[in-house]
C-alpha cells in the first residue's frame, strides 16, 4: 500500500529535469557570465602567448584576413639567451624583488609606531595609507621630479650642504659644488634604486595597512601574560606579536612579490628603461619590444613575457598551494 | 594591545610622542606636499629658480584651469570616467554570480574553478598583452573606451570572485539551507537571501576595482593610441611631454589625476580598508 502511494506521488507530480538536477544545475548558471568572459580574456590569451612565443610575427595579416606570423620553433628564446638587455632586465627584476621585500619590515614599524590611541590617530593613519591610493604614474612624477639634480628636492638640499652660492655681475647665480649634484635617474648604476624607492612609498603604505589591522586583532590575554612573564621590547615583539601577524605577513609578502615583479608604470614614467636599457624590467622591456616605433614584433616580446610568467607562476604555486591548505583545514 | 600603549608611560612621553606625529607625517609626505606646493607657483617662481621656497604668489585657481583649457585633460578625465564605472558594475556583478555559485554549491570543480580566478588575478600583464591587443583590433574595440572596460571588467573580476567567494563562505550557511527547506528558488535565494548580506562586500569592491582601474596605466598604453580614448593616468604622461619645464603645470595635472581616487578612499575608509585588508586576520 506504502509502495503504491509512492509511486503514485512520482508519476503524478514528475518534477522536471531541470528540478530534479538543480542543485546541480544552478551553480553553472550562475559560473557562466564570469566563466566566458574570464576565459576570452584571460586564460585563453595565456596560451595564445604562449603559442605566439614560437613565431615570428610582425602584428600583420595579408589580405584574406590570415595572420603572417612564421613558425620559428625556439628561436625567440634561442636569440633572448644572448640577448643583453634581457639579462639586464632580468637582473633588474631580481633587485626589485628582494629591495621590494623591504616594504614589509618597514610596513611593520610604520604601523607598531601608529598602532596608539591618542587623539586623531584615525587622521595620521589615513594620511600614512595616502601614497597607496595615488596612481603610480603620479607617483613616478611626483619622484622624477623630487630626484631632479637642478630644481628637485635632493638636489635642492644637496646644493645646500654642498654647494656654495655665487652670483656674477649680470646678476645670474651659479653653484660651485665640492661633490657634483647626483642625477640619480640618468645614472646607469643608480638609477634603479631610485625607482625602486619611489616604488618602496606606496608599497610600504599597503603593508602598514595590512599591518595595523593585524595589530587590532592580537591576542590581548597573551601579551597580558607575556608581559607578567616580564617579556618585553624586541623580545615580545619577536615571540609573541609576529607569531600572531602570520596572517598579515603572509598578504603582506604575496601583494609585495606580485607589485615587485609587475612593476612598469613607474619605470615607464621614470626613465622609460633608460639611460641605455638599465633601468629595464621583463614587464617593461617586453612592452618595448612587442609595441616599438621600430615595428611590431610580437613573438619575441611573447617569449619575454613568458619567462616573466614562469617566474610568477613559481610564487602563483606556492600561493595555491598554501591557500589549498588552509581550505583543507578550514572545512 | 602592544606596543605598550602610550598612556601608560606619563604625560611627558605622551605629549613627546604628540609633538612627533605630525614631524613623521610631514616627513612621510614631504614628495607630495612638495608637488602640491609646486603646483600653486607661479611660472615667473618656476623660471627664477625658486622651486622650493614659499611662492611668492599663489597661482592654484589659475594653474588648474590652465590645464583644462591648454590641454585635452578634461577629456581624459570624462574618458576615466566612462571606462571606470562600467568595470566596476560589471566586475562586481559578475563576481557576485560567481562568487556565490562557488561558495554555496558544493561541486568536484568548485575548488579548481576557485583557483583559476585567484591565479588569473596574480599573473603579469604582458602575458596578455598581444593576444587582446590583436583581438581589440580584429573587433575594433581598439582605442575604444568600450575595449578598455571589456577588459578591465573581465580582469578584475578574478579579483572580486576571490573576494565575494570567501565572503560568502563566511556567512552562515544555516539560511540557504533554511530557504531550501522552504522550497524557495535558487536564483530568488540569491537575491532575497544571500545579496542584502553581501551588501558591504560590494561596497569594498566597488571602492577598490574604481580604485584600480583609475590608476591603470598599462592598458591604456596598449589599447589606446589618440586622444579620444586615453585615459588621465596616461594623459598625464602625455601632457608631461607637452608642458616640459612648466612644472607647475605639470604638477597641477597630476595631482587632478589623483583626486578622484583619493576622494573615494575618503569617503569610504572603511570599506576600503576592510577590502584591501581581507585575510590579513584570521
Amino acid at each position: 500500500m506504502a509502495d503504491a502511494v509512492a509511486t503514485d506521488t512520482r508519476t503524478r507530480s514528475e518534477p522536471g529535469f531541470f528540478r530534479r538536477n538543480k542543485l546541480a544545475i544552478a551553480p553553472w548558471i550562475f559560473l557562466i557570465p564570469a566563466l566566458i568572459f574570464f576565459a576570452i580574456y584571460v586564460v585563453i590569451p595565456i596560451f595564445e602567448s604562449l603559442w605566439l612565443s614560437l613565431y615570428q610575427w610582425n602584428g600583420l595579416y595579408d589580405a584574406d584576413g590570415n595572420s603572417t606570423a612564421v613558425w620559428v620553433g625556439f628561436d625567440n628564446y634561442v636569440r633572448l639567451w644572448s640577448d643583453p638587455n634581457f639579462w639586464t632586465s632580468l637582473r633588474n627584476n631580481i633587485a626589485w624583488l628582494v629591495l621590494y621585500m623591504l616594504a614589509v619590515p618597514a610596513g611593520l614599524f610604520i604601523a607598531l609606531f601608529l598602532n596608539q590611541t591618542v587623539t586623531g590617530m584615525r587622521f595620521y593613519k589615513s594620511m600614512f595609507f595616502f601614497p597607496f591610493v595615488i596612481s603610480q604614474v603620479v607617483v613616478g612624477l611626483i619622484f622624477g621630479w623630487f630626484y631632479n639634480p637642478d630644481f628637485g628636492v635632493v638636489g635642492t638640499v644637496w646644493k645646500a650642504i654642498f654647494c656654495e652660492e655665487t652670483t656674477n655681475i649680470l646678476g645670474n647665480t651659479t653653484f660651485r659644488c665640492e661633490r657634483p649634484v647626483p642625477d640619480i635617474l640618468s645614472s646607469e648604476q643608480w638609477a634603479t634604486y631610485g625607482i625602486i624607492a619611489a616604488g618602496l612609498w606606496p608599497q610600504i603604505a599597503y603593508c602598514m595597512i595590512l599591518y595595523l589591522t593585524g595589530l587590532n586583532n592580537v591576542a590581548a590575554d597573551q601579551i597580558e601574560a607575556a608581559r607578567l612573564d616580564g617579556a618585553k621590547g624586541w623580545k615580545m615583539l619577536w615571540y609573541v606579536v609576529v607569531p600572531q601577524l602570520k596572517p598579515a605577513t603572509f598578504i603582506a609578502v604575496v601583494v609585495t612579490v606580485i607589485g615587485a615583479l609587475r612593476s612598469f608604470d613607474m619605470i615607464a614614467i621614470m626613465t622609460q628603461g633608460g639611460p641605455f636599457g638599465s633601468t629595464n624590467v621583463l614587464s617593461h622591456y617586453m612592452f618595448e619590444v612587442a609595441i616599438s616605433e621600430y615595428g611590431e614584433r610580437y613573438g619575441y616580446g611573447s617569449s619575454i613575457a613568458t619567462v616573466l610568467f614562469g617566474i610568477m607562476l613559481i610564487f602563483i604555486s606556492y600561493f595555491l598551494w598554501r591557500m589549498y591548505q588552509d581550505e583543507k583545514g578550514g572545512r | 594591545m602592544f606596543p605598550r600603549p602610550i598612556e601608560k608611560s606619563g604625560p611627558a612621553a605622551k605629549a613627546a610622542y604628540q609633538a612627533f606625529l605630525p614631524v613623521a607625517l610631514i616627513l612621510w609626505l614631504l614628495p607630495l606636499l612638495a608637488i602640491f606646493l609646486t603646483s600653486i607657483r607661479s611660472a615667473a617662481d618656476i623660471n627664477s629658480g625658486n622651486v622650493f621656497g614659499w611662492p611668492s604668489e599663489f597661482a592654484l585657481i589659475e594653474n588648474y584651469a590652465a590645464v583644462f583649457t591648454q590641454s585635452a585633460a578634461a577629456q581624459y578625465m570624462l574618458n576615466s570616467v566612462l571606462i571606470t564605472v562600467p568595470s566596476v558594475v560589471i566586475s562586481v556583478a559578475l563576481a557576485c554570480l560567481a562568487g556565490y555559485a562557488l561558495a554555496i554549491y558544493r561541486f568536484r570543480v568548485a575548488l579548481p574553478l576557485f583557483f583559476l580566478f585567484v591565479a588569473g588575478n596574480f599573473i603579469p600583464f604582458q602575458i596578455l598583452m598581444v593576444p587582446v591587443r590583436d583581438m581589440s583590433v580584429q573587433t575594433g574595440l581598439y582605442d575604444t573606451i568600450a575595449g578598455q572596460f571589456l577588459f578591465h571588467a573581465a580582469f578584475q573580476t578574478g579579483f572580486c570572485t576571490l573576494f565575494m567567494r570567501n565572503f560568502i563562505k563566511a556567512l552562515p550557511f544555516d539560511l540557504v539551507e533554511s530557504a531550501r527547506i522552504e522550497g524557495v528558488a535558487e536564483w530568488r535565494i540569491f537575491w532575497y537571501v544571500v545579496l542584502p548580506l553581501v551588501r558591504p562586500a560590494i561596497a569594498a569592491l566597488a571602492v577598490l576595482i574604481f580604485t584600480f582601474v583609475w590608476n591603470d596605466f598599462f592598458w591604456a598604453n596598449v589599447l589606446t593610441q589618440g586622444e579620444s580614448a586615453k585615459p588621465i593616468t596616461a594623459g598625464v604622461r602625455a601632457l608631461n611631454g607637452q608642458f616640459v619645464n612648466n612644472w607647475h603645470l605639470v604638477s597641477a595635472a597630476s595631482l587632478l589625476a589623483a583626486i578622484p581616487p583619493v576622494v573615494c578612499f575618503f569617503l569610504m575608509q572603511r570599506h576600503f580598508i576592510a577590502g584591501l585588508t581581507l585575510g590579513a586576520v584570521k
